[in-house]
């Protein structure tokens, strides 16, 4: 209040702008939502493969929050607020590691998920690219053996503890028969950690459409793109959505908002690009899984995408403004 | 209907109940010069003058301009320079009351018989403004450009700003009067049709409007639409899209689609002027929020806001905001000597909100997308206003964003973005200069 103002006039509270009211919706309440989602599948996962699972995703969560504290005394950046998104990026990490990985080389994967891939691009909302997902490929071409090698379920466990995955299974003809629709339904299946259990991940993807964290556009797309090909080419749709890391990426890997178009044209435009890439790479590639390289691959094409489908803007239709 | 929008708690159960009340004139108003759109109106009196209640004490000093009169009887004390709301000040006519209400005596008309011309005049001389909030002069809204034609006009009685009740009391209360203001509108435009755009939320007022139009001849063709609650409905561009399925083309006006708006309250001025020969000396509005007792008053212009604010048994505490109009496009003010203006449709008391200090990092989620009525990409925008890369605003077309706060209401990380378009839309202005 300036010196002129009448001694009616009272000092009031910090001047904000328009509007004065805010939904309840928070970053935090986003991440949170996010990790309850990734809950039961990461529940289911200790309990197909016992305390390895557990191990690499509390590795993986720690190494991630350990690349955000570096990332800070490194750059000297201020502390954000404490969000859980490092949380999620350290448990979607887990999710697609093998259960059996060294944990040394899970905490590597997270210290770069956060350090490479987020921090160094400017932090949370500017990366380029998935941190779990390039940081789960980083660590695929820097130890491609320990990457690939997969253990059964322990209820499945015999003589034998690696075997290979169903995409695995069918595509480089590897040894070990083929798991029941219904057990890789519910997870009972060689895999990531986080990838086996459909049942649970679909859970987690219907609270997270329910709470409209995400939308349907990137998702649905992306499963009926790959279902249509896989069928168009002969092979069993279903078996495709249940195999590797579809469900898992399409629903929360590809749904990631920062690497991700903003408009739901480019949402499905986006979904597509992934199914059709993972549909490549399953058939022509030499890796039986393409689905995290499907994902970072589109990622790159965000911009793009962004730039071709802003939406048609109010009162540019025609001179008269008639429809 | 529009793109986009939200559905808001309206909060309107508080006030919607109460009946409009008279607040008595206080021992003196604050009437500012500038409280329209448009060049601020010229004084004709000085201090020690005797002044009338609805006597001219400010001339209309241009086309885009507007009159202003006495809201009480009294003597002028001064000129002085008084707070606005947005941080702005004005020259202002202050008026210490006699106490007898002496008015004008005013011309009584028969709307029916007078031309376009006359009515138009007629608004003019009486200070007549958008009251809905945007305070434009309606003498030039009656105006139509030459090469245009009206062909229809919008009743807006969405009211669809949460907590405000001054409307669908007046609808509710006075609705012949409204209801022969937009008569008058009508005939003025020289349109067969008009529409009367209600929101959900107000179908009680539909149906007395639907009985009335059924029982009063009249020559127009009125129909009475009932939009979906959705904010803003009431935005001008949002309704007109809503009631007629044309947009107002970008950087227009509702005109260059054939119609024109008009807020409730300006109908019952205009009703007032015309048939009555009174200006604009008064409005109602909604006091509501965090205060003893939530009302709908109405209130001469230029009444301090603290008095009303002590008659509703507000504190104003630490943390407490005033903010003059709705939650969503209101102004928070910065001291409560800022006098009531024709365009106050409201008193809001709010408690302070908790938000981060700092602008926190956009995550992209697209809901701000999603709900803007402009079908901008706010996201995008207020990354460029926060690098302050005004021409990449531009090209985004921050200019077309109305500022309703759909987008920073939605944000998760609460950024300002509003604020920073409208940052972004100054910093474009001077540019152009």
């Amino acid at each position: 209040m300036g010196e002129g103002g009448d001694k009616e006039g009272t000092k009031m509270t910090e001047m904000r702008c328009s509007p004065h009211i805010h939904s309840s919706e928070t970053t935090t309440r986003i991440m949170w939502s996010v990790l309850i989602a990734l809950l039961p599948a990461a529940i289911g996962s200790i309990y197909f493969f016992g305390s390895d699972a557990l191990k690499v995703i509390l590795v993986c969560i720690l190494s991630c929050y350990i690349g955000e504290v570096v990332s800070h005394l490194v750059f000297h950046r201020r502390l954000k607020p404490f969000d859980g998104s490092e949380a999620v990026t350290g448990l979607l990490l887990a999710f697609v590691l093998p259960p059996s990985i060294p944990l040394w080389m899970a905490g590597i994967g997270g210290f770069l998920a956060i350090f490479l891939v987020k921090e160094l691009f400017g932090g949370i909302g500017f990366n380029i690219f998935n941190p779990a997902l390039a940081a789960r490929s980083i660590l695929t071409v820097s130890f491609p053996l320990e990457m690939t090698q997969f253990v059964a379920p322990l209820s499945y466990r015999v003589d034998t503890i690696t075997t290979a995955t169903p995409l695995g299974i069918v595509k480089e003809g590897l040894g070990g028969s083929l798991p029941s629709l219904w057990d890789m339904f519910i997870g009972n299946r060689a895999g990531c950690i986080g990838e086996t259990s459909i049942l649970l991940l679909l859970i987690g993807a219907i609270f997270l459409l329910w709470r409209r964290v995400i939308t349907w556009h990137i998702p649905i797309s992306y499963i009926i793109t790959v279902a249509i090909l896989t069928s168009l080419t002969g092979q069993n749709p279903l078996f495709h959505i249940l195999a590797g890391g579809l469900v898992l990426g399409a629903f929360f890997m590809a749904t990631d908002y920062v690497t991700s178009p903003i408009t739901s044209k480019g949402k499905i435009i986006f979904g597509i690009g992934c199914g059709i890439i993972t549909f490549l790479i399953r058939f022509k590639g030499s890796y039986p899984e393409g689905v995290a390289y499907s994902i970072i691959f589109m990622n790159m094409f965000v911009p793009l995408i962004d730039k071709y489908t802003l939406p048609k803007k109010f009162g540019y239709i025609n001179k008269k403004g008639k429809k | 209907m529009f793109q986009g929008g939200i559905k808001l708690v309206d909060f309107k159960e508080l006030s919607k109940e109460k009946v409009i009340e008279d607040f008595p004139a206080q021992e003196k108003v604050i009437i500012p010069l500038s409280q329209h759109t448009g060049i601020p109106s010229k004084p004709i009196v000085k201090k020690g003058d005797t002044v009338l209640k609805g006597q001219l004490i400010g001339e209309s000093a241009g086309f885009i301009s507007s009159a202003v009169h006495a809201s009480i009887s009294g003597t002028v004390s001064g000129l002085e320079n008084c707070n606005l709301p947005g941080g702005k000040t004005s020259l202002a006519v202050v008026i210490e009351n006699d106490g007898k209400d002496t008015a004008v005596e005013g011309v009584k008309r028969d709307w029916q018989s007078l031309s376009t011309e006359e009515i138009i005049s007629i608004v003019r001389d009486a200070g007549i403004v958008g009251m809905g909030g945007a305070a434009f002069p309606s003498s030039v809204k009656l105006t139509i450009p030459a090469g245009k034609k009206a062909e229809c006009a919008i009743l807006n009685g969405c009211e669809c700003e949460p907590f405000l009740t001054a409307d669908y009391r007046v609808m509710k209360e006075n609705l012949p009067d409204v209801m022969d203001g937009f008569f008058i509108v009508c005939k003025a435009l020289g349109v067969d049709k008009g529409y009367i755009g209600l929101e959900g939320n107000k179908r009680d007022i539909a149906w007395m409007m639907r009985d009335y139009l059924s029982k009063t001849p009249s020559p127009f063709d009125i129909e009475v639409k009932i939009l979906p609650e959705r904010y803003p409905q009431g935005g001008e561009k949002q309704l007109i899209k809503s009631v007629i399925g044309r947009e107002v083309p970008s950087g227009g006006l509702p005109i260059d689609v054939g119609c024109v708006v008009f807020n409730v309250q300006t109908c019952v001025a205009i009703r007032n002027a015309v048939c009555e020969g009174k200006p604009v000396i008064d409005r109602v509005l909604t006091v509501t929020g965090l205060v003893k007792e939530t009302k709908n008053l109405r209130v001469r212009i230029g009444t301090p806001v603290s008095k009303i604010l002590d008659y509703c048994g507000v504190e104003i505490k630490d943390g407490t905001k005033v903010i003059l109009g709705g939650p969503m496009m209101g102004i928070q003010i910065h001291t409560t000597d800022i006098p009531v203006l024709k365009g106050t449709s409201g008193i809001l008391v709010l408690p302070e909100e908790v938000l981060p200090e700092n602008i926190q990092p956009c995550i992209r989620c697209g809901k701000c997308v999603e709900v803007c009525p402009m079908q901008l990409v706010p996201a995008e925008l207020g990354r460029y206003a926060e690098y302050k890369n005004w021409e990449r605003c531009q090209q985004l077309s921050v200019s077309d964003c109305i500022e309703c706060g759909c987008c920073s209401y939605i944000c998760p990380a609460k950024r300002p973005l509003v604020e920073l378009f409208k940052w972004a839309k100054v910093e474009i202005r001077k540019a152009q200069k």
